[in-house]
This record gives C-alpha cells, structure tokens and sequence, in this order.
C-alpha cells in the first residue's frame, strides 16, 4: 500500500528518560530517518549516541519511563499512538528485532524451538505442529546443521554463533517487513562475525527485508548497509550513501571514526589514531553543536547553535558549518 | 534423567547412615539413665541391672547401634517404654499427622506468598508493593506460636467460630479430609504458614523483579508476546528457585512445628517429641528423630530431582 514510498519513517524523534526528581535526560534529540523496503540503513555511533533508543523507538520497546517526541510511521502505521494491543500484535510480526547477544536474548529455560514456535502460534494462530514445521524450516535457512535435533536444544546447549542463527531465524519466523539488528555480531568471535554478517547479507536480500543495523563498528557497517547514518550525542550527524560516506565524509566526527581505524597495514608500535575527549553527558550536553568540544576544526559560532543537515552530494548530508574545512582537511 | 535420579538415590545412602549414627549418639549424650523413669524409685539396683540387660543398656554403644540399625532396617524401631505400643506405629500416625498440617501450612503458604511475591515484585516501589513488602516482614518476624495463642483468643474464645485444640472432634487423632475435621486444622495451618510465606513472597519478589530486568523479557515483548505470554515465561524461570524454597520450608515444617503443635494439641511429631522427651522415652525419642530427619533427607533428594527437570541448566553430572 506504500509503493515505492518509505516502510519505515521517522521524523523528528526525541526520546526523554526520567532520572528521578523531576530531571529527565534526552537520548535522542530530533532523529529523521527514512528506509525504503529492502535497503539496508546503519546506525553508527559510540555507546551513548542514542543509535539503540532510536532503534527500539521503532518498537516502542522503552521502560515506561520514556518520553517520545516527534513521529514515527512503519508501514502506515503511526507507531507512537498505537495502542498496547496493536502494539504486541505488530512488534514480531512486521518488525522485529535481533538482539545484541543472543546469550542473554533467549529465555534460558524454554527449548529454542518452543521460543520460536511460540512467536509463529501467537501471530499466525497455527498449531504447534504447523509452527514447529516453520521453526525447521527456519533452522535450514538459517543453516543450523541438524536443524531437527537443534530445535530441542535449550540455548545454553549452544555455541555462540549457532545461538545467533537462532536469533535470526526467531526474527524472520513471522515474516516481517523490517528487521531491527542491534549489533547483532558485536558478542561474536571475528570469525562467527563474518559468517553472521553474510548470512544477514543474504537473507535481507532473498527476502526483500528493510534492515536498520545499529553498529560501532565501521568495517561491519560498510560491509551490509547501503546507507549510513552517523549518531553523535543523540542526533544524526551525517547521513548518505555507503560508499559516499567513507569516501567523502563531511562531517568531522565521521572523519575521526574513519581516522580512528585500526586498518590491517597499522605498523606494530605506532600510535593508534583516537578522537580527543570522552562522549558527551547526555545531562549536561554543551550548547550548540555537541561535538564542538572535541572537534579539531570548531569556531565560536559552533558553540552558539545546533547545526542543521547541509546536503553535502546527493542524498549525502552533514550536520557542520564547517562542512568545508572539514573536506579541505580530508583532501589535504 | 533416569540414572541421573539413581545416581541420586546412591549418594543419599551414607547421607542416610551418618543422620542414623548422630540420632542414635544425640540420645546417649543426654544425662541421666532412660531407665529411671520406668522404674519405680526404690528398685534395687540388682532390678535395675537386670532392667539394663533387658533393654540391651549394658552392652558397648558400638553393638547397642548395630542392634538398634538392623531392627531399623527392617522397619522395626522398638516399643515405646511409657506406652508400651510400637514406636513406629505411634510415630506414624504422628507423621501423617504432622504432614497433613505441613503441607495444608505450606500450600497456604506458598499460595500467598507467591501472589505476594509477585505483585510486589511486578509492581516494584508502587505502594502495593510495600504493603506487600510489610507483609512478609511481619510474617517472618512474628512469634508464630504468640501469633496462635491470639488466634485462638479471638477465633475460638471470643468469636467461637473454630476449635481451639486438638485434629478433629472429641479427640480425634485420625485427621480426615472432612468438614468437621478442616474446621480444626484451620487455626494451626494459618499460624504455621505465616513464616513460609513471608520467606517464599520475599523470595519470589527478589526473583521476579531479577527476571524482569533481564534482557530476554524484552526480546518476549519484541517477538510481539502479550503481557500475559511474557508472564508464563516469568513464572516458569522463577519456578526452580521458589519451588525449592518452598520444598526447604516444608521440611522445616515437618520438624519445626513443637511449639505450634503444643499450642493447639495437634497430634504430630512436634507433639510426640514433646511427650518422649519429658517421659525420657528413648526408643521413641531415637525413632522420631530418625523419621524427620530421614524426611529431611528424602525432601531434599525430591527437590533436587524436580529441579534439574525444571531448569535445564543444573547438570545431571
């Protein structure tokens, strides 16, 4: 019913938390963001950016303490407004979510092809058979060797990696539109990461599946997304195509990321590349641009205002009025 | 799951020997002979000797306890010298007793103080919760046996709603699940159950609110379960850990209940141990000692095998 418009949509998200006291500290600070269905869209950013809170904002999946601004739609549906009843009915079943580390995901005591059942029975109303049949099939796709007796494994029986795969094919049980994964290879052995990460590659494409993937880390973004967006201090900083990003970052904390990477060709006992400073205290978060106090290129009027996003190249954007200095720095 | 529950069964059997052996010394380390109080206080002591050699007293301890572990193993704890009647027929009866006020106590327990637990821990720092936090508190803190005697004065003396004492109407020792017979077992079974489920809301507060926090009730929410779905996955993880209080709360039940017991006349082991200890009645001292502590032992090896069938994580090693 959307045609070629956005599945998912969100405009100016905030998202508050209550300290206690009457305070309340702002997680994320007016996000927009747009997914097409299957395109694949990373979050990138340091812990306590906001990338996860406005990831699970797609869910409304918050302690009720929180305070949402602004809007988001995911297929027509206006998320914030749901009530708790749609709210359960959609979370699985047109969005759903792959957790960080699946150790901690799964319920400890259910077998995992029960948990599996369990989502396909409550969506689809099918028998236990029926869904049990679904969480074989899933265990296949998601190549699980020995998919049947792996289904009465318990998810303490097993490794990592295979928990992982579970993970996913929890996910994908009830077919759904988009597909949330919180850094889903980040708990992961570097090898296992690879294999996951493909397998993720693949899935998304076979299915069409939109993908918003929350990540620090650069390499993994390049390697699934088709777009980036970079979180700083609860706002997106720059946003555009993949390739464009990493090629011709505008922004001067996506150029600090970019320095900051360990490559393979680091010579052993040279200095590592880091950002100067620490990330921001979302308590107390300083005037204007919040990355001013780090950043290698700010001026006086950095500190006055919040940046707005300035198209950089097409569908390539950046949160700086020092766009230019930035890219002369990156040229030089 | 089978040989895990043999293996189990095995390594109760020196369990079971050591709990024989201290039984059977506990008696000895008391002072004084078990024989005075049987016989009249002018025997001579060439009676009282041959009183001795009856009973088997002058041997070594070493042979009395071989003696005495035989008759046990085959099912035969000696005559109860103030009754005369076998011990293990009184201790039974006594047993029976004990557990059917014991698990009504617990159940009544466990009941409350799970509903309690539950809400208290769903429902954290809400007013709710402190009612039900100041619940458990005065559970555990309150003497249970004051708490009876105050039962029994506004529901038996002033109300005269329930009967104050005994198992059943005109002295009945036979507890059967009737009307008249629940009407007795009402008072006893609530002052027991006080302290269990203090323990057990406590317990299972600490556990749901654990549960909650962690991040696989939120992937429940994410795959789309209702709150009621999540809360099946609640009670389940929260399961193995509050039945196996609730198996420890028993047993201190079937044991620790002389004071209750005493309160209301309930015929129970509490009571029994009572009699034979102020009657110096060893055989049936020994013998209701031996009872509850073997319950001890067969509790503990229940809750054991139930548990690791609950919770897949506790290795059948």
């Amino acid at each position: 019913m959307n045609g070629a418009g956005p599945i998912v949509d969100v405009k100016q998200l905030t998202v508050d938390f209550a300290t206690g006291g009457g305070a309340s500290v702002r997680a994320v600070a007016g996000v927009d963001l747009t997914l097409k269905p299957g395109e694949t869209l990373a979050l990138l950013g340091e812990s306590g950016s906001g990338k996860s809170v406005t990831l699970r904002a797609l869910m409304r999946l918050h302690p009720k303490s929180a305070r949402f601004g602004g809007s988001v739609n995911v297929d027509g549906r206006d998320i914030l407004a749901m009530p708790a009843g749609d709210l359960a009915r959609y979370r699985g079943k047109i969005v759903s979510m792959i957790f960080q580390d699946p150790g901690l995901a799964l319920d400890p005591v259910y077998r995992v092809g029960d948990q599996i059942a369990e989502a396909v029975m409550r969506h689809e109303g099918i028998s236990r058979a029926e869904a049990r049949k679904r969480a074989l099939g899933l265990f296949e796709r998601v190549r699980i060797p020995s998919p049947d007796r792996r289904l009465d494994n318990y998810p303490h029986e097993m490794s990592g990696g295979m928990r992982q795969r579970a993970m996913i094919a929890l996910a994908l049980a009830c077919r759904p539109k988009v597909l949330l994964a919180d850094e889903p290879t980040t708990a992961l052995d570097a090898t296992v990461q690879i294999q996951v990460l493909l397998l993720l590659r693949e899935l998304q494409r076979e299915l069409g599946l939109a993908v918003i993937f929350v990540t620090h880390d650069i390499g993994v973004a390049v390697e699934v997304a088709d777009r980036i967006a970079v979180m700083y201090g609860g706002r997106i900083v720059e946003t555009g195509p993949c390739a464009d990003v990493i090629r011709n970052a505008a922004h001067p904390y996506t150029l600090g990321l970019l320095a900051s990477r360990t490559g393979h060709g680091a010579a052993k006992g040279s200095r590592l590349v880091t950002i100067p400073g620490s990330p921001p205290d979302l308590t107390n978060l300083p005037p204007g641009c919040s990355f001013s106090p780090r950043c290698p290129r700010a001026i006086e009027a950095c500190r006055q205002i919040v940046p707005p996003l300035v198209v950089t190249g097409p569908g390539h954007a950046a949160a700086c009025i020092r766009v230019d200095a930035a890219s002369v720095a990156l040229s030089a | 799951m089978l040989g895990y529950i043999v293996k189990r069964i095995i390594y109760v059997t020196p369990v079971a020997l050591g709990v024989s052996v201290v039984c059977f010394l506990l008696v000895h380390l008391a002072p004084g002979d078990p024989l005075t109080s049987v016989l009249p206080i002018d025997a001579t002591a060439e009676q009282q000797a041959q009183m001795r050699a009856i009973y088997g007293f002058d041997r070594p301890l070493i042979v009395q306890y071989g003696l005495w572990l035989w008759k046990v193993l085959h099912a035969d704890l000696g005559n109860s010298i103030a009754s005369g009647r076998p011990v293990l027929s009184e201790v039974s009866r006594a047993v029976v007793n004990s557990l059917i006020l014991a698990a009504v106590a617990t159940l009544i327990g466990f009941t409350f103080g799970s509903l309690f637990g539950f809400v208290a821990g769903y429902f954290r720092n809400s007013p709710l919760d402190k009612a039900a936090s100041a619940l458990s508190v005065f559970g555990v803190s309150v003497p249970h046996y004051w708490l009876g005697m105050v039962l029994v004065i506004v529901f038996s003396v002033q109300l005269n709603w329930l009967p104050a004492t005994g198992a059943g109407p005109g002295g009945s020792d036979h507890w059967r699940p009737d009307a008249e017979h629940l009407r007795y077992i009402i008072l006893p079974a609530i002052t027991m159950s006080v302290i269990p489920m203090g323990i057990i809301a406590r317990t299972v507060r600490a556990l749901v609110a654990d549960i909650l926090a962690q991040e696989f009730v939120q992937a429940l929410r994410a795959k789309g379960l209702s709150e009621w779905g999540v809360f099946k996955h609640v009670v389940r993880n929260a399961a193995p850990t509050a039945l196996a209080v609730m198996g420890l709360q028993l047993g201190y039940l079937l044991g620790g209940s002389i004071l209750i017991e005493t309160v209301f006349s309930w015929p129970g082991t509490g009571f029994l141990l009572n009699a034979a200890i102020f009657q110096r009645d060893l055989p049936l001292l020994q013998g209701t000692i031996l009872v509850l502590a073997m319950f001890f032992v067969v509790l503990n090896l229940i809750v054991d095998v139930l548990q690791t069938a609950l919770d897949p994580r506790i290795q059948r090693g």
